[in-house]
């Protein structure tokens, strides 16, 4: 496969999860929102700036935080890297120098995206009519490209892009609730945070399964970083970058391929006891520079490859 | 009830007899329309642009704001062609392309139609699109034109004119093929009441076609784009894509040890045939403009030793300009010794004295056109024209005779189109596509182009021009799906 076109394709599904994860953020924030709260509104919607590091952009621009802002902020803004409406734009651009590669079924599924995105533009829908949109198209390019995509490079391409957008905007959103957790009172307010957090990243009825009705800080972790159960967890998006960097053909990405398998080893064998031990933030700091280092690995060779 | 209009008299209506009859061809069609309302049928036209839209087939509008995207307007009313026109028409584009073949090989080796006096030398010679590069070289099947796209018309006498060549790099192809997507979409019924010969194997051809241009067993082919802001870069990437081998940029190729590579994932891999979608201009900016960022430095060397096809190859535009254009029915008889089934239009030359002379007397009536130019940009259709214009042109033919020919004003036939007005007449032309490899493949039909304005005789889409699709009726005689089908 040529360099470009997989590096086209990397970035194309990087951008469609991002979006994604911008608007399962987007969902948590306004579900806790609209939960009686000792802190005020703007602590609460301040988060989702920090996960995507946004926060220093956004007061340039406001001078207040209120929830239309950061819906209009966080969909609607044309380019700062993680709004919606910029990931759906830099997707779509991927895609079309990729048209010929990919499946007219997928090609159509995205621009279909594309042309809908710009239509709603003009008169917003409620946040969470839009989230629900977001995912769904979403959803449908996965299945699009599941259902029509020769398992060849293209496609390990377009699923290492997307697992490791995912292994970052996982580790970021935990990293949000530890910073909030660090009284160590487990009040209501806690369960539903948890539970807010686990439902963003699809993991509410995994978790249900494998802990009853046992929830706090210690099964949610445990959960989101170590079990593979959940899809979005880290240890599941780590195996999935580990089988797919297996699977792409050719001698490249020695480097990339190791530093994956240590890291996958580490979230394997670990115990959550022992990372909250060391505490939480330093391991989730970590395992996202190692991430942005795989990233890097991977560029190197294949992208830049001859 | 939808009514068709009737063409101004004196116009050959690919449709209607008269008023009332259909020629036997749309017989059933005309019936069809008869019992449709319009309504509906503007109805189906909206879904059609939205479908287009979606499916992202555009064309990119030079001097427009960058990455502008625009629909070409499709027309659902087709335009048919009854199966023994079309023999009569395959095989006289066979023999036309045959012909532009031999006269490219023997231009760029022994120029025995210089010799003989059939062409003037410095027609080739002094032509910009001559590449002294390609003199010569040894082509593999001696082939320098793999595709070609002719221009006919059908002129108030019934008759098919050839109106231009294009050998360089004809676009349009996949036009052809999603109209007729599009068509079988919106009204199955249709195709189950004709027998229209399919066209959608052209991709296959295309490959085979490309794949025998090369000596190597299993070549690598690759279609070279000049970039997704192309105006025919959804062409690209949707024939790439059809035949399955790689879309690639100027960028993702080097040469090494005089051999093409690609840069892929698994490292360089090497590259036996190039269906390039770029000018001569542009292929290699060490031998040709050297400010040209889409080609490949050394491309022309790594060619010239015979390392890489390019298809087409370099220097056809030299057959395929306008002031050749009048010499190609000697060239069927000088090469190939028969009388030239399709006819020419009739042509002025303006670097002949006496050609200027009379072309200066009937500015207002003919059209004038650039030797080089095309799109449709460049030109004069002198009945159509303002004073001012005309006077504009006389001033420019004066200065430089020898860059223009002019051609009668003909009358393109019409074919019923929907528009405001209603179901009415506008002016089509059709260009089918010659595949030239070990054999000559041709899909039956090609793209057939419609201009949108009333009385306009200007097809290019870039001057508003639309498409439809161009169903070749099967009889016994022609090559049923079957025989015709790839591999």
């Amino acid at each position: 496969m040529l360099s470009r076109t997989a590096s086209d394709l990397y970035w194309l599904s990087r951008y469609l999860e991002r979006a994604e994860n911008s608007a399962r953020m987007l969902e948590v924030s306004h579900s806790m929102a609209m939960m009686p709260s000792g802190r005020t509104a703007e602590q609460e919607l301040a988060a989702p700036l920090r996960v995507t590091g946004t926060v220093a952009e956004f007061w340039t621009e406001h001078t207040r935080l209120n929830f239309a802002e950061l819906y209009k902020f966080l969909a609607w803004h044309p380019n700062h890297h993680a709004s919606i409406y910029h990931c759906f734009r830099r997707a779509r651009e991927n895609a079309h120098a990729v048209r010929g590669r990919i499946t007219a079924e997928m090609w159509e599924t995205i621009n279909a995206t594309w042309i809908e995105l710009n239509r709603m533009r003009n008169n917003p829908p409620d946040l969470k009519p839009f989230c629900d949109w977001v995912k769904e198209r979403s959803h449908l390019w996965r299945g699009t490209a599941y259902g029509t995509l020769a398992r060849g490079d293209a496609f390990h391409f377009l699923r290492l892009g997307t697992f490791l957008e995912r292994a970052d905007n996982s580790a970021r959103l935990l990293g949000v609730k530890q910073f909030d957790d660090n009284d160590g009172n487990h009040s209501l307010r806690d369960y539903y945070q948890w539970t807010a957090l686990l439902q963003a990243l699809g993991a509410l009825e995994a978790h249900q399964d494998a802990y009853g009705g046992r929830l706090d800080s210690s099964t949610v972790a445990d959960m989101l970083i170590l079990r593979s159960d959940a899809p979005r967890s880290l240890r599941a998006c780590l195996e999935e970058i580990n089988n797919i960097l297996s699977q792409i053909r050719g001698p490249q990405g020695r480097r990339a391929k190791g530093i994956a398998m240590i890291l996958l080893a580490q979230l394997q064998f670990g115990a959550i006891e022992e990372l909250q031990k060391d505490g939480l933030p330093k391991f989730l700091d970590e395992f996202l520079l190692t991430i942005d280092n795989i990233g890097d690995e991977i560029r190197q060779s294949y992208f830049e490859a001859v | 009830m939808s009514a068709v209009l009737p063409p101004p008299t004196g116009v050959f209506d690919e449709m209607l007899l008269d008023a009332r009859t259909p020629r036997p061809a749309y017989g059933t069609y005309h019936q069809w329309l008869a019992n449709v309302a319009e309504k509906e049928l503007r109805a189906k036209r909206s879904e059609a642009e939205l479908l287009f839209q979606r499916v992202g087939i555009t064309f990119a509008v030079y001097g427009e704001e960058e990455g502008a995207e625009r629909l070409i307007p499709f027309d659902f009313v087709p335009r048919i062609i009854p199966s023994a026109e079309w023999r009569l028409l395959e095989t006289g584009l066979r023999q036309r392309v045959a012909a532009l073949n031999a006269f490219l090989k023997d231009i760029y080796s022994e120029q025995a139609i210089i010799k003989a006096g059939i062409v003037p030398a410095d027609n080739v010679m002094c032509n910009a699109q001559y590449q002294v590069a390609m003199q010569g070289i040894k082509l593999f099947r001696d082939i320098y034109a793999h595709i070609a796209g002719i221009d006919l018309i059908r002129h108030s006498d019934g008759n098919y004119y050839v109106l231009e060549d294009n050998l360089r790099v004809p676009s349009g192809v996949s036009y052809m093929l999603e109209n007729r997507k599009m068509m079988m979409r919106l009204f199955p019924d249709l195709f189950a009441d004709h027998r229209i010969a399919p066209v959608e194997h052209y991709p296959n051809l295309l490959l085979k076609t490309l794949r025998e241009s090369s000596p190597v067993e299993d070549p690598t082919v690759v279609v070279l784009t000049p970039g997704r802001y192309n105006s025919a870069y959804f062409e690209h990437a949707f024939l790439a894509r059809e035949m399955g081998v790689t879309l690639v940029e100027g960028q993702d190729l080097f040469i090494k040890h005089e051999k093409l590579f690609m840069r892929t994932t698994t490292g360089p891999r090497q590259v036996d045939v190039i269906y390039r979608r770029l000018d001569d201009a542009f292929l290699d900016p060490l031998a040709f403009r050297s400010d040209s960022m889409l080609g490949v430095p050394g491309l022309l060397s790594v060619y010239r030793a015979g390392n890489v096809i390019l298809s087409n190859a370099i220097g056809t535009g030299v057959a395929d300009d306008k002031s050749m254009y009048p010499h190609v029915p000697d060239m069927v008889r000088f090469y190939l010794g028969e009388e030239p089934i399709l006819h020419n239009v009739p042509t002025w030359c303006l670097r002949k004295p006496e050609d200027l002379a009379y072309v200066d007397a009937h500015l207002a009536e003919l059209v004038v056109k650039e030797v080089h130019g095309a799109g449709g940009y460049g030109m004069l259709v002198g009945p159509a024209a303002t004073k001012k214009e005309v006077e504009h042109f006389r001033g420019l033919i004066r200065s430089n005779p020898q860059n223009y020919i002019a051609q009668p004003t003909l009358s393109l036939s019409t074919c019923p189109t929907l528009v405001d007005e209603g179901i009415a007449p506008r002016h089509i032309d059709l260009r089918p596509f010659v595949l030239s490899g070990k054999e000559t493949r041709i899909v039956p039909g090609g793209l057939t182009r419609v201009a949108l304005k009333k009385g306009s005789l200007v097809v290019n889409s870039s001057q508003g021009g639309g498409t439809k699709d161009t169903w070749v009726l099967m009889d016994d005689g022609v090559t049923d799906s079957k025989e015709s089908a790839p591999c």
